[in-house]
């Protein structure tokens, strides 16, 4: 027998309905009349709709290989289906013996971007691996002969002649807007191509020489890779979503620092331009940049100068992402204290040193979260290409795969399966994202 | 080191002064620079001019917006205004818009309130009901919205029943592969009666605010402000309508032979669009609430609480206007992202803008004036909803001195 105030009967625990799975559920679910009136009309919802989604997604599903019409016998969803048109959804219209190169190419992307989420692999060579992995992606992509032309090796001298000049050591700081210069050049004929040469031979026809550079169009030699030409026509699927998605975003974010510092320019001419195109594309739907791309970029080129689907597509959501990009930037931009710009001000710096070694190290590593969340949107957008017909996932779906005949009441198997594919990249994504912002989480900053 | 100077003028001639030169003068690069910037611009400017000009010329075809004025021929089934096949493609245009309208402004309205709900749940200490909501913001927000879209409409056309064996939701609502039918309200001459006894009571009402604000400010007394302009809103319009008799007619829908006759119709394409952007919209809204009432330091409520101040007035007069500042940038650009999602509705034969300037640019071949015509209008829209919705965000702004 206790007596009172000792041990025995201090040490008495709470009642068991408080503790354990009792007293959690008294504590979460059922707190007060209110609450439990929510759980149970949640728990009706339940009950009326998960056990008949598991039946139809599961068990009764068809699940082995099988004809359309075992299928319309069963009373589940038919995977079956998935089965059959799979590697159509996932790779369009690629020739179907081929199908290792895009799913080889889809891997070496998925490696870059692995990779690339690291923060000890956040070093310039990362570069190297992005260049030389989309060499390789298209080269598997595309297969046929390397042809190597003036062109070829316009860009990658070009892209060389910038590595160096952004390589600390190589070279002298006053000699840098030399290098850079020349590897614009370079890039500019390499992407220009023979539009450049004509305009370069009329420029001598002004001085009475004669057309010189014409003579340089032509193949110099060519590369065999021992596989079959591919033309981007055929691309499809999974590939193209990832190609539009990543080529767009990266090839945007230069394009959107630089958006962002003209918007915060002093330089009133600069500063308007900048608004006004920032302002004009987020001010429009991403269908009507398509429109434009595939309708009129064709009309605004040089006659002669021919541009396909796939490279149109790509240079909308390039323009596109600029935009939404420059204004994360811009968010980074903001958030760095007035301090350090007077600090840089104070050591003699100059604009770009200031701002290429001060300012955005500092406002990009601030903006990565956002910027990782504008590629999911970007990600999620690229679906719009099928409208301009381009057989990325969604129209792969839709037009080769539920067009089928035989197979075409099964539509929802079909969408359910590319949605999955879509969330599991999402989902990650989103979920690296949030683990970023407690990484970049210093303390000094205040919870937003 | 070549690279754009900005600086204040102040230190741009202490370093005129230690470089000596005037090519080293930073007003002078800054001047260089925009000239040369504007020549880049307008050279490039000007070869797309140039190569359009020439490439319109070269195949022959023709420009300028004198297509609106002729006859169009688009069978359109779902307009605001009246529309006939014979009529032209400038009020094909003009239907467009008022149905991309009539989508944005609905969906609007229904997200922010689905969201809303969703963004509380998310916080509500009742556990299910929180992994619910947030399950829904997780799947909804991870897949592309045309997507969802399509699996809609897909939805729709197949898996509803048929237009004579609809779906009997109750009070005269059908849903059916060819749309919701709803009933109608029969309008008498004592319904615009009362509208006109509301439109009074409303205007009473603001007014009655307005002085009980002066009032306040001048002598610090607050006279009650909820319970009268209830009353002022709602009494005299139910006291006008009961006293007429209170006439009510519904028209609702009923089956024919063949067809369903009378009621009000909405099309499935219009349901579908709906739809898919108030449950995709919704998410995203649901995270802005959240994040908004989150931003709002527990320390607000309690030093309110500390002040004597009762709950409501908590609520009202501490924690909704701090939320509200947090939640309406990230809420405008959602409204906007809403409207300029809406063009998806192409996909699914929902008659707006895009769409019908897509069937335009088919019949005409007028690429170059659709598109620009497409970008007017969003352009339009979207400048006018951001320009709102700062002068409100300004009012809400923190008053710094």
């Amino acid at each position: 027998m206790a007596v009172p105030g000792s041990a025995s009967e201090v040490m008495v625990g709470p009642p068991a309905s408080q503790v354990g799975f009792l007293g959690w559920m008294r504590r979460n679910l059922f707190s007060n009349i209110w609450n439990t009136l929510l759980t149970v009309a949640c728990l009706y919802l339940l009950v009326m709709l998960v056990p008949p989604a598991f039946d139809w997604l599961i068990l009764k599903a068809v699940w082995s290989e099988a004809p359309p019409e075992t299928c319309r016998a069963a009373e589940g969803a038919c995977w079956a289906f998935i089965r059959e048109k799979h590697r159509v959804i996932l790779f369009g219209r690629y020739p179907f013996d081929e199908h290792w190169r895009p799913l080889l190419g889809i891997c070496i992307l998925l490696t870059m971007v692995m990779v690339s989420c690291f923060r000890r692999f956040w070093r310039p060579w990362i570069a190297l691996i992005w260049v030389g992995g989309l060499f390789g992606f298209f080269a598997l992509m595309w297969g046929g002969d390397i042809a190597v032309n003036y062109r070829t090796v316009a860009v990658l001298a070009g892209i060389a002649v910038l590595g160096v000049s952004f390589s600390r050591r190589a070279i002298a700081s006053n000699l840098r807007s030399l290098f850079l210069g020349i590897a614009a050049l370079l890039l500019i004929l390499g992407i220009g191509g023979g539009s450049v040469l004509r305009g370069l031979d009329s420029l001598l026809g002004f001085v009475g020489a004669g057309p010189i550079f014409a003579g340089l169009d032509g193949v110099l030699f060519s590369i065999p890779l021992g596989l079959s030409y591919v033309p981007t026509s055929l691309w499809g699927g999974l590939p193209l979503t990832l190609l539009l998605s990543i080529v767009g975003i990266v090839v945007a974010f230069p394009v959107a620092i630089l958006l962002a510092l003209g918007r915060r320019s002093n330089m009133p001419l600069i500063r308007t331009v900048c608004i006004a195109y920032i302002e004009l594309i987020r001010g429009v739907p991403l269908i009507s940049l398509l429109f434009v791309a595939s309708f009129l970029l064709p009309l605004f080129l040089p006659r002669g100068v021919e541009i396909n689907d796939l490279a149109r597509a790509q240079v909308a959501i390039i323009l596109f992402s600029a935009a939404y990009l420059a204004e994360v930037i811009r968010g980074g931009l903001q958030a760095i204290p007035r301090g350090q710009f007077e600090a840089a001000d104070a050591l003699g710096l100059g604009y770009w040193q200031k701002m290429g070694k001060i300012v955005l190290p500092q406002a990009i590593t601030i903006v990565i979260p956002p910027i990782v969340n504008t590629f999911i949107g970007l990600f999620k957008d690229t679906s719009l290409v099928s409208i301009v017909s381009l057989t990325d996932l969604l129209l792969a779906t839709k037009d080769i795969a539920i067009a089928d005949v035989n197979w075409r009441s099964f539509y929802a198997e079909g969408y359910i399966f590319v949605a999955l594919i879509y969330f599991v990249f999402c989902f990650f994504m989103s979920k690296y994202s949030q683990y970023l912002e407690t990484q970049f989480e210093t303390g000094r900053r205040r919870r937003r | 080191m070549g690279g754009i100077a900005v600086a204040e003028p102040v230190r741009a001639s202490g370093r005129t002064q230690a470089a000596g030169a005037w090519w080293n003068d930073r007003r002078f690069r800054a001047i260089l620079y925009q000239v040369l910037f504007l020549a880049a611009v307008i050279a490039f400017g000007w070869l797309l001019v140039s190569n359009t000009i020439e490439n319109l010329r070269a195949r022959g075809l023709k420009s300028g917006f004198d297509f609106l004025e002729s006859r169009s021929g688009i069978p359109i089934s779902d307009s605001v205004i009246p529309w006939s096949d014979n009529d032209t493609f400038g009020r094909a245009y003009l239907v467009g818009i008022l149905n991309t309208i009539r989508v944005g402004v609905l969906g609007i309205i229904f997200a922010t309130i689905l969201g809303t709900l969703i963004g509380i749940a998310r916080l509500s200490p009742n556990w299910l009901i929180a992994k619910l909501a947030s399950g829904y913001v997780e799947a909804i927000r991870n897949v592309p919205l045309l997507l969802q879209l399509i699996l809609i409409y897909s939805f729709v056309r197949t898996a509803l029943p048929e237009q004579l064996d609809p779906l009997v939701i109750g009070g005269g609502f059908y849903l059916s592969k060819s749309g919701l039918l709803f009933p109608l309200l029969n309008l008498l001459p004592e319904h615009y009666v009362t509208a006109g006894v509301l439109l009074a009571s409303i205007v009473a009402t603001v007014l009655y605010n307005l002085w009980a604000k002066q009032r306040h400010y001048r002598t610090g007394v607050s006279p009650p402000r909820l319970a009268p302009s209830l009353a002022l809103l709602i009494l005299p319009a139910v006291i006008v309508f009961v006293v007429l008799g209170a006439p009510a007619s519904f028209d609702v829908a009923t089956k024919e032979r063949f067809r369903f006759v009378g009621g009000g119709a909405v099309a499935p394409e219009f349901l579908t669009i709906l739809t898919g952007l108030v449950i995709y919209t919704a998410a995203f809204i649901a995270e802005i609430v959240r994040s908004g009432i989150l931003a709002v330091s527990h320390g607000q409520t309690e030093a309110a609480s500390a002040l004597g101040l009762p709950r409501g007035k908590i609520l009202r007069l501490v924690l909704l206007p701090q939320a509200l500042r947090v939640i309406i940038p990230p809420m405008t650009s959602q409204y906007l992202n809403l409207v300029k999602n809406s063009s998806l509705a192409t996909v699914v034969g929902y008659p707006e803008v895009v769409a019908i300037e897509q069937i335009t640019m088919n019949q005409t071949s007028r690429a170059l004036e659709c598109i620009l015509l497409i970008m007017i209008v969003y352009l339009t829209i979207s400048l006018s909803i951001s320009f709102a919705m700062n002068v409100y965000n300004k009012r809400l702004a923190l008053k710094e001195r």
